[in-house]
């Protein structure tokens, strides 16, 4: 008898898991808008601030009386940064939670496993990969906001140019982002007359880079190292250049544009250089700038409200968030169709990243001005002139 | 064939077929399919992988290597050298076989915790070529795989893979379940039991041992590969440390040595997740607890635990 | 020649810390039989640990002890309330529990730390040592001091001690030493506070050159139990010359062959010894008992 009664309770139990997951499909609102981030896992420094980013703004626009007179709700998941949870998400959003636009996927890895499905489905999807692989070529319904792997190479073998620097060694991440940052900075080095002389890599979870370094350092003529690679590993990087006594200018991605990157490297990050926002900068710019309100704003507010330092990653996410309300706006409707048409006729929009003109074939909309390229000066982002 | 079906374990495969045909009755929408054919995936998987590690005895770390093979071959074969998807598929069988047994004659011959550090290795090694040679597998990125095209016809669709993945499942199941009976499964279980008695009672323990290891590493390889044709969609971590894991934790969880135990386990272990999305940032650590305690108080596995339950319940004696 | 010496600082700087989760394996699995894949988790734990109290305030010096005892109790809850209550279940079964926890205690650090990398100041600067042209961090003497401290007080409380010499006893033979009066439980206790002490330390002494996040244990528990495993289980020598070889090999590895297989390059030596020494390098040889 009291057997039969805890097997009952355990399907009780189980019952009632099953409910409290249907919990979130039945709670009912207007617009509903869904995100898939890496909000742990080896991508979380990018999913973190974007999942903070859009839950305070979400609400934020909900105190004001929401969107076409009509409340936001926001569901999130979490990938934990692998691609195939991402797309199980990401079906969910589409046929349980039934959204009407998407802001999400964290690295180019999710985004890309994701793509097919909100193609099929004709649902905005609005990434916040790095790669240029996202929208070139154009997808019907795939947009991204943060800056291509493409623009960051061409950015700092201006910077080198102007530099007089053709020689230089590569030391990349192998993680996603790394390696398509590599193949793109390979595929434009010969368009400024850059020779690339040592090229190495590290893994994702690696804790020391000398041995690469040290090959990097004993190559002949070297005159500057990049560093594609996010998270950890390139504060690593940096901190080994420092211990091997390496002189020539270091440059690091617009992967490592938060402030942790400088806590991690310490004093070793001094005079490194990397293409980035304007928001990293935001006190400094020159009140004339266009772009000075949005990033003091946005920093403003995101600093008061988390207590932790702004990052260009969350900035993607707000860039997103608001492209897709001024365009629902505009469309007057949620309708996938109207709201993608009219994405793509977003003109003079002034994000976080820059300013934003898309079109038809032009599903980003940012040019090379977006980017600043910022020196580390006395543990903080000075813009380079 | 009539009364074959009222052993126990036909009976099993009678009621999972009767559950595969009648879930979709119940399934709500296209989400919940998904999820249904992951579970099948996996089971499909963990069901081999059980006669390796429930019935043979020996643990293997590095499945999930066979399963990334079965993946890759799919993606990479119709991609690079326009071989049909079917022919890939095939032809991504014969080669973990032939990679399973030309790696297992070595490997086998190691015991416990080192067999568990070897099969690691080739995991991690499989791993590392998927994810470096990025020319061909679109390195840690993934990529896109094309679809299966069978007598004309795009395989497409959630609902055709769902019953492609359930037919794919009873075949597996029926197939292992046939093996377990077979002089060989006997013989396979009494290597679980002791090795060495196995061999003083004359039994090739070498060869049986590397049958196991093939078959369970060609079922890792066929869900693989149904895998990619059902996403579309590849990435190395398929072929992770963490995947091979995975699988062993839904064997243990479900129940070593219970065929049937692994499908729960493999369902219980795909659905949870998606469940405990609802507790936001705390669901990784209920995840954890959840597969402690199931461990700690159903230590023979979910399956065989609450069977023994149930028919002592029931005033019976007998094994689960 | 500085090239090679550059390449060795770095391999026996991480091999340290690979020898130290492989002497935490090797503890357990001597004291329970059990693989303990939670052994990453106390590495996290001490790092994590205190880089929070010192942001609290506390000296770096109270704030690393108390990462340690943290870490050791959370070993010992993790006997009493884990493994325990499992003792008589199978080995691959109790695998799957330390999994289980590993993964529940990653996620409850996630929850009451946070998912971004932090870092502890270096504890004698900066400023790289030359050596033969090759540079060596102080943090690294730390290191490489730390591990070799740990070792020689292991060898002192194993074979001087009574204490010690009953853990000893209790994993050659537990119920030959329950008869002589040892407290099996006790030991187990101790051994688990111990091994989590040890991961604690090693965390600490390496966040300031690798860095630590909630989630830096499962590649840690991973590159240790090959360690652990290529040295001969059970051997605390062989899991100290398992952890420097693999961190040996790794760095030799990216130095001269490929950065990008330099893991491989572990395994592969790993494979290849088990081929050869089936047991390990320092591996019990014996029977199997029937």
């Amino acid at each position: 008898m009291f057997r039969k009664r805890s097997l009952m309770a355990l399907f009780a139990a189980v019952a009632a898991l099953a409910v409290t997951a249907g919990g979130p499909g039945a709670a009912w609102a207007e617009i509903k808008i869904g995100s898939v981030l890496s909000v742990t896992g080896p991508a979380s420094f990018l999913g973190d601030p974007e999942d903070k980013t859009l839950k305070m703004y979400v609400d934020k626009i909900n105190a004001g009386g929401g969107v076409l007179g009509e409340k936001l709700e926001l569901v999130i998941y979490d990938d934990g940064g692998d691609a195939k949870k991402a797309r199980t998400f990401a079906t969910r959003l589409i046929e349980e939670d039934e959204v009407v636009a998407m802001v999400g996927g964290s690295t180019t890895g999710t985004t890309m496993a994701m793509v097919p499905l909100f193609e099929e489905a004709e649902i905005p999807f609005i990434s916040l990969g790095g790669a240029v692989v996202i929208i070139d070529p154009v997808k019907d319904f795939v947009f991204k906001t943060p800056h291509t792997d493409r623009m960051a190479c061409e950015k700092i073998f201006e910077d080198m140019k102007a530099r007089g620097i053709s020689k230089i060694g590569m030391i990349s991440g192998t993680g996603g982002f790394g390696k398509s940052m590599r193949g793109q900075c390979l595929d434009v080095a010969g368009g400024y007359g850059i020779e690339v002389v040592a090229d190495e890599t590290y893994g994702p979870k690696d804790s020391d880079m000398t041995p690469q370094l040290t090959n990097i350092k004993n190559a002949d003529g070297l005159q500057a190292v990049v560093n594609p690679g996010f998270g950890q590993g390139p504060a690593i990087v940096t901190r080994n250049y420092a211990q091997l006594g390496i002189s020539q200018p270091l440059y690091q991605s617009h992967g490592v544009a938060s402030k942790s990157f400088i806590e991690l490297a310490g004093e070793t990050a001094e005079g490194v250089r990397l293409p980035a926002a304007a928001l990293l900068v935001a006190d400094k710019l020159p009140d004339s700038d266009p772009q000075k309100k949005v990033v003091t704003d946005y920093k403003a507010a995101f600093e008061a409200k988390w207590n932790q330092p702004v990052s260009t990653f969350g900035g993607h996410a707000y860039d997103g968030l608001f492209l897709l309300i001024e365009a629902m706006k505009r469309a007057g409707s949620t309708d996938g169709k109207a709201v993608r048409d009219e994405l793509r006729k977003t003109k003079d929009f002034m994000g976080t990243a820059g300013l934003v003109n898309m079109s038809a074939e032009d599903h980003l909309g940012l040019d090379l001005s977006a980017f600043r390229m910022l020196e580390i000066r006395k543990g903080d982002w000075a813009l380079v002139e | 064939m009539l009364a074959r079906l009222k052993g126990p374990r036909r009976g099993g495969l009678l009621v999972l077929a009767l559950v595969i045909a009648l879930l979709p009755l119940v399934l709500p929408n296209r989400f919940y399919f998904d999820v249904a054919i992951l579970i099948g995936i996996n089971a499909i998987a963990v069901v081999g992988l059980n006669l390796l590690i429930g019935y043979a005895g020996q643990i293997s770390l590095g499945h999930a290597g066979f399963y990334g093979i079965g993946a890759y071959a799919v993606a990479v074969l119709p991609a690079e050298l326009g071989i049909p998807s079917w022919l890939a598929f095939l032809i991504g069988v014969a080669f973990v076989a032939l990679l399973a047994f030309v790696v297992g004659r070595p490997i086998l011959r190691l015991k416990g915790h080192y067999l568990a550090v070897a099969t690691l290795g080739m995991g991690i090694l499989i791993f590392m070529v998927v994810t470096n040679e990025s020319q061909w597998t679109g390195g840690p990125d993934g990529m896109p795989v094309a679809r299966l095209t069978l007598f004309g016809f795009r395989v497409s669709g959630v609902q055709t893979w769902y019953w492609i993945t359930g037919a794919a499942l009873l075949l597996g199941v029926w197939f292992a379940l046939n093996l377990i009976d077979s002089p060989s499964g006997r013989a396979l279980r009494a290597l679980h039991d002791s090795e060495v008695a196995a061999q003083v009672a004359g039994i090739d323990v070498a060869s049986y041992k590397l049958f196991a290891f093939v078959v369970s590493a060609i079922y890792a390889c066929v869900a693989g590969s149904i895998s990619a044709f059902y996403t579309g969609f590849v990435t190395p971590d398929g072929a992770g440390f963490l995947h091979s894991i995975e699988m062993v934790s839904m064997v243990v969880l479900g129940g070593m040595a219970s065929t049937f135990g692994g499908i729960v386990g493999a369902a219980l272990l795909t659905a949870l997740p998606q469940f405990l999305t609802v507790f936001q940032e705390y669901e990784h650590a209920l995840l954890g607890l959840v597969i402690m305690l199931c461990m700690i108080f159903l230590r023979r596995g979910i399956l065989p635990s609450l069977a023994a339950v149930l028919l002592r319940g029931a005033g019976q004696g007998g094994r689960a | 020649m500085s090239e090679f010496l550059q390449f060795a600082f770095s391999g026996i700087t991480v091999g340290a810390v690979y020898a130290m989760v492989a002497l935490g394996f090797t503890i357990i699995y001597n004291a329970s039989d059990v693989v303990n894949f939670a052994q990453g988790e106390f590495v996290m734990l001490g790092g994590m640990s205190t880089v929070f109290l010192a942001a609290f305030g506390l000296p770096l010096p109270l704030a690393a002890l108390l990462a340690i005892l943290i870490a050791a109790l959370t070993g010992v809850a993790l006997n009493k309330l884990v493994i325990e209550p499992a003792r008589d279940a199978s080995v691959v079964t109790l695998i799957i529990i330390t999994i289980g926890a590993s993964i529940f205690l990653r996620g409850i650090a996630q929850v009451i730390f946070d998912k971004q990398f932090h870092r502890l100041p270096s504890f004698s600067g900066d400023d790289p040592i030359a050596v033969l042209g090759a540079s060596l961090t102080p943090q690294s003497l730390w290191v490489l001091g730390g591990a070799a401290v740990i070792v020689v007080l292991l060898y002192v409380f194993f074979n001087r001690t009574l204490f010690g010499k009953s853990i000893l006893a209790t994993s050659h033979n537990r119920l030959a030493a329950q008869l002589v009066g040892v407290n099996v439980r006790f030991v187990l206790m101790i051994s688990f506070a111990l091994s989590a002490a040890i991961g604690a330390v090693a965390g600490i002494l390496v966040t300031p050159i690798t860095l630590t996040s909630y989630d830096v244990g499962t590649m840690l528990a991973l590159k240790g139990f090959a360690a652990a495993m290529l040295g001969g289980m059970g051997n605390p020598i062989g899991a100290v010359v398992g952890g420097l070889l693999v961190g040996l090999a790794e760095a030799l590895g990216a130095g001269y062959l490929s950065s990008e297989y330099k893991d491989a390059v572990a395994f592969v030596i790993i494979l290849a010894v088990l081929f050869f020494l089936p047991r390990g390098l320092f591996g019990k040889t014996g029977t199997e008992r029937v």
